[in-house]
């Protein structure tokens, strides 16, 4: 039984990753109907952002991270809506979709030819060690980064709905017509998601990458992944990111552990297709109707 | 019909010139390398090492006077593409191939050089690399039919397991090893306790550690490549396995031992070389690669570096640059560190070109690897 809990905890710490970059495909979805199939990669950037930092100028990690706050809002938000979103959303979602999964590719191979092809070790946020509760024994990172990924995304949950503008930024999401009628800047608003994601990819680096290790293709499994989990959870809906990026971490455990881990990497795909075939609009999503 | 003779005697004037000047010219060399991908730890180290070795023969006056033109081309870890430039390995006349380091590639990429009579050193370890009758390919470390009977020995006698878990990278290197050390361990009565697959490239070991520590084993045995090695002591470590986890060349390398961190502490490991090893070569080897690339060199660097300098001694010893004559004077060669002292450690090539010499017993400690005994090469080298 330990064990199984001990399970169910690692995977809902590593699924909390999941939906930290799940939740910046719906909130970009919602904003704009934009569909950031580069996401894994701007988890990856920042990663070696924080190391640029860290290694040349010798700056702790907290200091490198909201450095890298700043530098992703500006590079990963503002830079990414203004010179990709902007002049391709008018031509549909497609032609963005392929221009981000261009950006993926050119990112990559970026950072592996400019940077390194090789992995790089990457500091703990959390303390060594296991806290040990009865015959449960949970790693201090995985407590950590239940801790740290819960309290975004109900930070986020609560600015969304408890705050003018996070209000605002729903209603654009809702109706952006309707929010433009009422006298909401729209494009201000938008710009706000572009910037919260970039905050969400940082943060996700930060959690994901001392396990992950740094490297050019480290953000190919998340992003994928955390594509996985908001269709999953339903692509208009914040909390269906949440739901589904920790449905797949914990399955993932379960069932590298009481399956084979062979069968690990094929979980998020299977309950992908099935959701696909089963309930299209995601397990919290609504389904969206157009008139023609 | 003057002129016509004249022309002819000119061109054959000529073309023999051309070819003297060939014979005179750098000698070409191409390295197969993982430079990218997930065996780009690997590849970099090698290639590395062929280089620092290259740099100092051609300081040196070269291999018979001829100084060598050496070039790496990345494989991208793909064995497909390994073979397509072996074939342009072949196409422009290189004289020896250095590489693929993984076990996959080679596999597949020997094809070609065996087509062309070119011999190819490896890095890979999977023990049926060299039992394909080729008679073209030859090792820079041990096959892991040589080396794993000896850390089963070792997991028996001073460890004193009973039943050992065996994680593993679902590849040639690591089906390879698996098969090797479960055929070793069989033949020491340890029982096999759990036998846990993992992906070349994978990030997340939560699943195959917890495995591990479900199945209560006396000792992990860890076969993985350099950064999936790190990934998993740094999981062992999250999930406090508090067992003996022992691997065979790669576990306490010393990228893994980067990555790793504080998790790579008390990981063993049996090595075949490593440049913590006592010996005054090995030492003086370590300072000159780290003045050269600002780090310390692995395994893979070594063999790099001992396998370009086997290719000196042994065309030396044929006195002519001749691939075919080459191949035939690597089986049953055997390299002093007397008379080449490039190869590190005196060495021996069986007529499979597996090779044989002294190897290391390591364990990590603070953050270094320590060499805690020197095994004897499984044959006495004459």
């Amino acid at each position: 039984m330990a064990d199984f809990l001990q399970l169910i905890i690692s995977g809902t710490a590593t699924g909390a990753i999941y939906a930290l970059a799940a939740l910046g495909f719906t909130l970009l979805w919602q904003a704009s109907n934009t569909i950031n199939f580069a996401q894994g990669e701007f988890v990856m950037v920042p990663a070696f952002i924080m190391l640029f930092f860290i290694t040349t100028t010798g700056l702790p990690l907290w200091l490198a991270f909201l450095l890298t706050c700043a530098v992703a809002m500006l590079l990963l938000g503002y830079t990414f809506k203004l010179a990709i979103v902007d002049p391709l959303i008018r031509h549909g979602v497609i032609p963005l979709v392929i221009a981000t999964l261009g950006l993926s590719i050119g990112v990559k191979q970026l950072v592996k030819a400019g940077v390194t092809a090789q992995a790089l070790p990457f500091p703990n946020p959390f303390p060594d060690g296991l806290l040990a509760l009865g015959d449960l024994k949970v790693s201090y990172a995985d407590v950590g980064t239940l801790v740290v990924a819960g309290a975004i995304v109900i930070g986020l949950q609560m600015f969304l709905n408890r705050t003018v503008t996070g209000r605002a930024m729903q209603a654009v999401a809702q109706n952006t017509d309707a929010a433009k009628v009422l006298g909401i800047n729209v494009k201000r608003m938008v710009l706000y998601t572009f910037l919260i994601n970039a905050v969400l990819a940082v943060v996700a680096a930060l959690l994901v990458t001392p396990t992950y290790l740094a490297k050019f293709d480290m953000g190919e499994s998340i992003g994928l992944k955390a594509f996985y989990a908001a269709i999953i959870g339903g692509f208009n809906q914040t909390r269906g990111a949440l739901l589904g990026g920790v449905l797949v971490g914990v399955l993932e455990n379960l069932t590298g552990a009481y399956i084979s881990p062979a069968y690990k990497e094929g979980v998020a795909l299977l309950l992908f297709l099935v959701v696909i075939i089963v309930r299209p609009e995601g397990l919290l999503g609504k389904s969206e109707e157009r008139k023609v | 019909m003057k002129h016509a003779l004249r022309n002819t005697f000119a061109v054959l004037a000529l073309a023999t010139s051309t070819a003297a000047l060939a014979q005179q010219g750098p000698v070409k060399i191409v390295g197969l390398m993982e430079l990218s991908g997930t065996g780009a730890t690997a590849g970099t180290n090698f290639d590395n090492g062929v280089k620092l070795a290259v740099k100092e023969i051609n300081a040196s006056g070269g291999i018979l006077g001829r100084k060598i033109d050496y070039e790496s081309w990345d494989t991208q870890t793909a064995p497909q593409t390994a073979k397509a430039l072996a074939q342009k390995a072949v196409d422009q006349g290189a004289y020896v191939v250095m590489g693929p380091v993984f076990s996959g590639s080679i596999i597949v990429s020997m094809a070609e050089t065996k087509r062309a009579e070119i011999p190819n050193f490896t890095g890979g370890e999977a023990a049926n690399i060299t039992q394909q009758g080729n008679a073209y390919v030859f090792r820079t470390s041990f096959t892991q039919s040589t080396a794993m009977p000896k850390l089963a020995r070792y997991i028996k006698d001073t460890i004193k397991a009973k039943s050992v878990s065996m994680m593993w990278v679902n590849n040639d290197f690591g089906k390879g090893g698996r098969d090797a050390m479960a055929k070793a361990l069989e033949a020491q009565g340890i029982k096999v306790a759990a036998d846990i697959s993992t992906d070349a490239g994978q990030v997340d070991f939560s699943g195959p550690v917890l495995k591990a520590k479900q199945s209560n084993a006396d000792a992990l045995f860890v076969y993985l490549n350099e950064e999936e090695s790190a990934r998993a002591l740094r999981e062992l470590k999250k999930q406090g396995y508090d067992k003996p986890i022992i691997g065979e060349t790669t576990l306490t390398g010393q990228k893994v031992i980067e990555l790793a961190g504080d998790a790579a502490n008390g990981a063993i490991a049996h090595v075949g070389l490593t440049v913590d090893a006592p010996q005054p070569g090995i030492k003086a080897f370590d300072e000159k690669f780290q003045k050269e690339y600002k780090y310390k060199s692995d395994h893979n660097g070594m063999k790099g570096y001992t396998g370009m300098y086997v290719v000196k001694a042994i065309t030396e010893r044929n006195k002519k640059f001749d691939s075919k004559e080459f191949a035939k004077a690597m089986h049953g060669a055997t390299i002093k560190v007397k008379d080449t002292p490039g190869v590190l450690l005196d060495v021996h090539f069986d007529n499979n070109g597996d090779l044989d010499r002294e190897s290391f017993l390591t364990k990590v400690e603070n953050g270094k690897q320590v060499v805690t005994a020197t095994l004897p090469p499984v044959n006495p080298i004459q």
